[in-house]
């Protein structure tokens, strides 16, 4: 029997949005897993990298959006520079933090740190940090 | 020879020896950096979100104002040269954005500006053949691995600077400077970044792997032109110490602290430099011949 799969079908707004913030098409993508073994984040993550786009491919954002690994991702391009298909995973990651971002979540609490930590870290840490995981409104 | 340079953020606070060492070394070399006029912040992180305009504001008014300045910018801290070089590339190639954040900031910028990293001055500009003439004292037998992180090279088609599989600028570097560079696999890997205020666990894994990495290849000391990695790399041994009895500590110094060292700076220079591990007990031993 052949089966017809349209993008229409199994996409929805949200991960159009996702494609759209990102400028990356999840479909282009053929899982072969190279983002997930050159990951160096992958023992904290609960999610592989590729996995984060085989469910955006098959139109489940909501499991995307539980998991930690969007947040966990430091953007340092590992997965980007090993694609073959030239996916910038990286930019997907981002759209799928900055969508929540700028609906309030609030990923981190800064003021929290201790005082003593403060001293020590370097200013790009802190200003990076609440870049990547403070909300935007 | 007079260069226009961006500090940046935190060379102007925590990373002071960084920014000084390496005006130091440009005076024994024959340049001077000359800071440009009217700096802000980079934004610290390169906006991935395509729709997120607002971001490239800050850095495109640096490059803006640089280029009133200057045809070249040099820049230090590995992230404000990845912000600065691709929101440039931006700048570059996507006329659409460039018009509407230009409009927005108020400036004119036409994407004319080359922005080079110091590591790019010594290779291109100087060369390392000269540089290897000007060696005070040179780093005989000391092993040293060269961090390159994630910002240095990547992404390859708009860093531009070396390759991000086979990179050798540093290891180019520290060859002249007498010092024997360690090859090893975690040299371009990421240090865990911001990520060590959000997940500690995995900042300290990422920089006990990558030190580790160097140690076992016989490192003496590890090199990086990154804040961040320099923080955690010389910040997490503490907790690497903790978990593993066996640990031997390696110093992490910014590249341009090797450099004026290589010079002929005395070592007092690296004590403007918050090091958690005591990089001067290393140094000392190549004996003090500063010029």
């Amino acid at each position: 029997m052949r089966v017809r799969i349209e993008t229409e079908q199994i996409g929805n707004d949200r991960i159009r949005k996702i494609e759209e913030v990102a400028a990356q098409s999840v479909y282009r993508c053929y899982q072969c897993g190279k983002c997930s073994a050159a990951c160096p984040a992958t023992p904290e993550m609960d999610m592989l990298p590729n996995q984060v786009i085989r469910y955006l491919q098959l139109g489940l954002e909501e499991r995307v959006l539980e998991a930690n690994t969007p947040w966990i991702c430091a953007s340092c391009l590992q997965c980007r520079a090993v694609c073959p298909k030239g996916v910038d995973l990286a930019r997907i990651m981002e759209a799928v933090r900055m969508l929540q971002l700028r609906k309030g979540r609030n990923e981190i609490r800064l003021q929290d740190l201790p005082p003593e930590y403060l001293k020590r870290v370097p200013q790009i840490l802190l200003i990076s940090a609440s870049r990547k995981f403070v909300p935007l409104s | 020879m007079n260069l226009t340079y961006f500090p940046g953020c935190t060379l102007y606070t925590k990373a002071k020896a960084f920014d000084e060492a390496a005006k130091r070394a440009g005076e024994r070399l024959g340049f001077t950096l000359e800071e440009m006029p009217y700096w802000t912040c980079c934004g610290a992180t390169f906006p991935l979100a395509e729709d997120y305009d607002m971001a490239l504001a800050s850095p495109t008014r640096v490059l803006a104002r640089a280029r009133k300045a200057s045809d070249k910018l040099v820049t230090l801290c590995a992230v404000c040269h990845n912000v600065l070089k691709r929101t440039n590339h931006v700048m570059q190639t996507n006329p659409e954005r460039r018009a509407k954040v230009t409009d927005f900031i108020d400036e004119d910028y036409a994407g004319d500006l080359a922005v080079l990293h110091y590591l790019e001055v010594l290779r291109d500009e100087v060369g390392f053949d000269a540089l290897a003439e000007k060696v005070a004292r040179a780093l005989e037998g000391l092993k040293v691995a060269p961090f390159y992180g994630c910002l240095l090279l990547r992404p390859k088609a708009e860093m531009q600077m070396d390759d991000p599989d086979r990179p050798r600028i540093f290891e180019d570097l520290l060859t002249a400077l007498g010092a024997e560079p360690v090859d090893y696999p975690m040299k371009s890997e990421c240090c865990g970044a911001f990520q060590v205020v959000h997940s500690d666990a995995m900042a300290t894994r990422c920089s006990r792997e990558i030190i580790g990495s160097a140690r076992a290849r016989g490192a003496d000391l590890v090199v990086t032109a990154c804040p961040l990695c320099q923080f955690n790399l010389d910040d997490r041994q503490a907790e690497m110490a903790k978990a593993d009895k066996g640990f031997r500590g390696v110093p992490v110094l910014y590249f341009t602290e090797l450099l004026a060292v290589a010079l002929g700076e005395g070592l007092d220079l690296l004590s403007a430099e918050r090091h958690a591990v005591d990089p001067v007990p290393v140094l000392q031993a190549l004996g003090d011949e500063a010029a």
